[in-house]
């Protein structure tokens, strides 16, 4: 029992640490500033929830586990509107978005 | 009500984040908790209805395994795109007319927006939301409208 339990968490906390892996790659290779938004925004999001539900199973049912639970709501609540923020903010600056075939965007 | 309804909420999620029950813990727990609450029972329900309330976040917690599934699509999505060597992306942005009535459903649809394939909300006014797509595709999918759809029958019909 407690080894599945371990291999369960085990793939969990691969998968997520996988996507925020993808996620810095893609922060790294995208064009511009809006397009970099959409790693960091979605990738990060479900691998620290993936993350941290590894650990929750891990841990098994008890007051650490509600915790987690409780960072993974905040994280999925916080995640998105961070990226709005800065999205709205590159918007209202002024922030031309890069479109492909006519060359790097300013 | 208001004030009792917050009391009771913070000396709940006391308990979860603490854990113990020693009798001084208990004690500066309720003391804390009524003082907070005395400060501030009106920002955390205020004069909202808390029954309706009660029913929309029923609701919501309905529309959550979608959101899920729309998540770990977006996931699956971002990293094909992300590792592909040739990057097939097309970035374009667009707007949709925002058919909302509360606050709290633009916010609901505004983060939903940001978690699911390919879009990112950029602004949301009265009018509109103004949405950055990573690809073609994926903003035609988006401007059918069905999440708009389910967080209006979150909202329901009921006043505001």
């Amino acid at each position: 029992m407690d080894i599945i339990r371990t291999i369960i968490s085990g793939i969990l906390i691969a998968t997520g640490c996988f996507l925020i892996v993808v996620a810095a790659i893609g922060v790294v290779r995208f064009p511009d500033f809006y397009t970099r938004m959409h790693p960091a925004g979605k990738g990060d999001t479900l691998g620290q929830g993936l993350v941290l539900t590894g650990l929750m199973v891990y841990e098994g049912f008890d007051l650490i586990s509600v915790k987690l639970l409780i960072i993974i709501i905040f994280i999925f609540i916080a995640n998105p509107t961070a990226t709005h923020a800065l999205a709205k903010a590159a918007y209202v600056a002024g922030v031309k978005p890069w479109v492909k075939d006519k060359g790097e965007g300013k | 009500m208001s004030f009792i309804l917050t009391a009771v909420i913070m000396f709940l999620f006391w308990i979860l984040l603490s854990g113990e029950f020693g009798f001084i813990l208990i004690a500066s727990a309720i003391i804390s908790c009524l003082f907070v609450s005395y400060l501030s029972h009106d920002l955390l329900i205020g004069k909202a209805n808390v029954r309706l309330g009660l029913i929309r976040i029923f609701r919501f917690i309905k529309y959550l395994p979608w959101l899920m599934w729309q998540i770990v699509l977006s996931n699956i999505d971002l990293v094909k795109r992300t590792l592909h060597p040739k990057m097939p992306i097309s970035p374009t942005i667009f707007s949709f007319k925002n058919e909302l009535r509360t606050e709290m459903g633009m916010v609901a649809l505004a983060n939903s927006i940001t978690l699911t394939p390919g879009t990112i909300t950029v602004d949301v006014n009265e009018d509109e939301f103004i949405i950055h797509a990573v690809a073609l595709e994926l903003a035609e999918g988006l401007m059918e409208g069905e999440m708009q759809r389910r967080i209006k029958a979150i909202e329901g019909e009921e006043d505001v």
